[in-house]
């Protein structure tokens, strides 16, 4: 236990008192805080690291296996870091039709993402760019939809994520300067 | 029920009080305890409900729904009394939707189909679900011949698979702890494992991740599942995705010829089976006891059943002449031991015995002792082995009949070590009998022993000591012999002989039979062990009443008596 602790990044006033104030959410079982926590920790971090993990299992008086078996089943909580732009491509029937497979692919290429990182997880080299499949984004009417880290997209098209890369291109240059 | 291991269940033991209801198991009416588990109900009347995650010593998962069942409760009139039939019965309204059987209990005027047209279907279509993505590679592996899947499959299954997609791929040969490895694509994902390590082994290091179409057992990453209790995964796993590291590969079940018999490692007594095939043992498997295991064995009894098949062992009588050692004839040694133990007086002559011995071996040295010592009592004592209670089913004695020890009149629990120590050493012992013990390991070394005219080993394995033996007797080890044994709890358990001795090596009780008789007690001759027990019966009044037959394979209790003689 104090090896892990030792490899936990230094964790501010600020994070630990939110922790403590959702699991006193939880009265009757601490345990049901572990969602909450998951979340507090990928909004923070980016991703759940295996510290992260033990962490949280720590706090709740868990087992980490408990924390690690919901941290697996959610696709939205990351075991890993994604890319810095993560693009969410929806596959559910309508964006399916819709073309959103070939969306996926072309993303892929265009964002030279090669490694498979998970089930239809693919993140770049460079760790810029990352593109996996998510269920329905509920906007049917305008497939095939996407998203761009928080910000969605309607009626992709490959010339409209030419624009986003290209745009994108030009703000990492202004970031760079 | 007072079993030596406590359950945090016991899903096929409701309690005493529980009333009987009337419940309707395909068509007939039958009583059971209230509140009583419907895989337990048909077994309880010869039917069989297929299961893969009910343990009956686990809490229920319900996850595998193998067990499903059509349940109906009695039809209510508007007044919400039950209509009855012509014949003063109840009339069943069927639920339209089967049940899970692990997780229903038994209420009055339920009633239950195990083999209707829907449970057929059902156990046919989860059957083709679970083989989806199970691998065919029963030919090399570990559990063919004992694997549920395998035997449900045949018993319930469709015959036939519609699957034509590819197989979920998962991790094979994962390293799930020191003795085990585990296969995912074998695992049916029951939980069985998950439930015992966090439930009994108390170890919580195990787990599902991936839930979904990818779920995948897994030790937590850095943790590994080492408990003592380790190896009961194995036997619960329905099927061949935890295997023991030291059985897999070694046999394949069937040919392994089982014998029911007793765990020799503590006093606890824990009841097994001897898998064992042409003279040599594989495995040691638990068998239910409720009284002293349960289900359940530790790891350390299971594993330590080696050293019988030991190169180092002892397999023919030898004399040591000069350093170099000399095989006898059976019937030389034992006259050159029976002629020596004549000559001495009888205080100067030691029986260092084993408490791994059996009742009936124990019994025959104390008639040896009594007949050598005509009158005098012969200095006799064991080796007491320390170890640490678990709390669960280790016991703190590593000696199996250190109870039967005592309660025969042999030894005084260890407490003369010291005594014999300093007499052999001040020549007032000349004569050592080992039997099952070497002296080397309480301290009596190469240069006491050195002091003793003579010295017979009777056993298995020598120590760095026995060149100073005159006399090298083969004994058997605990697979090779019958007897019964006391354990902690005053419990009377039997062993049986699993395989032969090895080379010209003889049972312990026929060795001392045969000095028996070099030394002069010709009125009874002992054929079979059940003759050496029968005699003992009625000789020692700790065995009074009890013969070789009325001593089931789930032992007999003995605490009253022994308490009464405030052995226990």
């Amino acid at each position: 236990m104090n090896a892990t602790e030792k490899d936990l990044p230094q964790l501010e006033e600020s994070f630990i008192e939110e922790a403590e104030r959702i699991i006193s959410q939880y009265p009757v079982s601490k345990r049901s805080a572990s969602l909450p926590l998951l979340h507090l920790w990928q909004r923070h971090f980016g991703f759940v690291s295996p510290q992260g993990v033990q962490w949280i299992a720590e706090k709740l008086d868990l087992e980490p296996i408990a924390v690690e078996e919901i941290a697996t089943f959610y696709p939205m909580i990351r075991q890993r870091p994604l890319g810095h732009y993560q693009f969410k491509v929806c596959r559910t029937l309508s964006c399916a039709l819709a073309g959103s497979y070939e969306i996926f692919e072309y993303i892929k290429k265009s964002c030279k993402t090669v490694n498979e990182v998970g089930h239809h997880v693919y993140v770049s080299e460079d760790g810029k760019f990352s593109v996996e499949f998510v269920e329905c984004l509920a906007a049917c009417g305008n497939a095939p939809v996407m998203m761009l880290n928080e910000e969605e997209w309607m009626d992709v098209t490959q010339t409209k994520i030419d624009a986003i890369l290209n745009h994108l291109i030009r703000e990492k240059r202004k970031e760079e300067f | 029920m007072s079993a030596l291991i406590k359950n945090p269940f016991n899903h096929d033991l409701p309690p005493l009080e529980a009333p009987l209801v009337n419940v309707q198991l395909d068509g007939q009416w039958v009583k059971v305890p209230k509140g009583l588990n419907i895989i337990e109900v048909a077994k309880r009347f010869g039917k069989f409900i297929p299961h893969y995650c009910y343990h009956p010593k686990l809490s229920i998962a319900g996850n595998c729904r193998m067990c499903l069942f059509e349940m109906g409760m009695p039809k209510l009139d508007a007044n919400r009394k039950p209509v009855v039939d012509a014949e003063e019965r109840p009339v069943i309204n069927w639920l339209p939707r089967p049940q899970i059987a692990c997780a229903t209990q038994a209420t009055e005027g339920m009633a239950i189909r195990t083999n209707s047209k829907l449970v057929k279907d059902c156990q046919e279509g989860v059957m083709e679900f679970l083989l989806i993505n199970h691998p065919l590679d029963c030919p090399i592996c570990d559990q063919a011949g004992e694997c549920r899947l395998q035997e449900y499959a045949y018993d319930f299954g469709k015959g036939r698979s519609r699957f034509v997609e590819e197989k979920v791929k998962k991790p094979k040969r994962v390293d799930f702890g020191p003795r085990i490895i585990l296969d995912d694509e074998r695992c049916i994902l029951c939980s069985r494992c998950i439930r015992f390590a966090r439930e009994i082994a108390k170890q919580d290091v195990i787990g599902f991740v991936n839930r979904g179409s990818y779920s995948t057992l897994t030790v937590y990453p850095g943790r590994v599942f080492d408990s003592n209790y380790s190896l009961n995964t194995v036997d619960i796993c329905p099927v061949g995705a935890l295997t023991s590291k030291d059985f897999r590969f070694k046999m394949r079940v069937w040919f392994l010829r089982e014998a029911k018999s007793i765990c020799t490692e503590c006093a606890t007594g824990c009841n097994i089976i001897i898998g064992s095939r042409e003279n040599i043992v594989y495995r040691l498997t638990p068998r239910v006891n409720e009284e002293v295991n349960s289900h359940w064995m530790c790891d350390q009894g299971r594993l330590g059943f080696h050293y019988i098949h030991s190169k180092k062992r002892v397999t023919e009588p030898a004399s040591h002449l000069n350093g170099s050692l000399f095989p006898l004839e059976w019937s030389e040694a034992l006259r050159t031991v029976a002629q020596k133990l004549m000559e001495f007086p009888p205080s100067e002559i030691a029986f260092l015995v084993s408490a791994r011995l059996t009742c009936e071996e124990l019994y025959l040295v104390k008639k040896l002792m009594e007949t050598l010592g005509k009158g005098t009592e012969i200095f006799s004592e064991i080796i007491p082995r320390k170890g640490v209670a678990d709390g669960l089913l280790r016991s703190a004695d590593l000696n199996p009949n250190t109870k039967g020890a005592i309660g025969i009149g042999i030894g005084k629990e260890g407490r003369r070590i010291e005594e014999l120590k300093n007499k052999i050493r001040a020549k007032e012992i000349n004569c050592l009998f080992a039997i099952h013990e070497n002296p080397e390991e309480v301290g009596i070394q190469e240069d006491i022993l050195s002091s003793l005219s003579f010295y017979v080993w009777q056993g298995l394995i020598p120590g760095p000591a026995v060149h100073k033996a005159n006399i090298l007797l083969a004994g058997a080890s605990f697979a090779e012999k019958s007897g019964t044994m006391i354990n902690i709890a005053g419990r009377l358990q039997k062993l049986h002989k699993a395989i032969l001795c090895p080379g010209r090596a003889r049972e312990d009780w026929r060795i001392l039979r045969d000095l028996l008789l070099l030394v002069g007690v010709k009125e009874r001759v002992f054929e079979k062990i059940n003759d050496v027990f029968d005699a003992m019966s009625k000789e020692i009044d700790l065995f009074e009443s009890l013969s070789w037959n009325t001593v089931g394979d789930l032992g007999i209790d003995l605490s009253q008596k022994l308490k009464n003689r405030s052995i226990l």
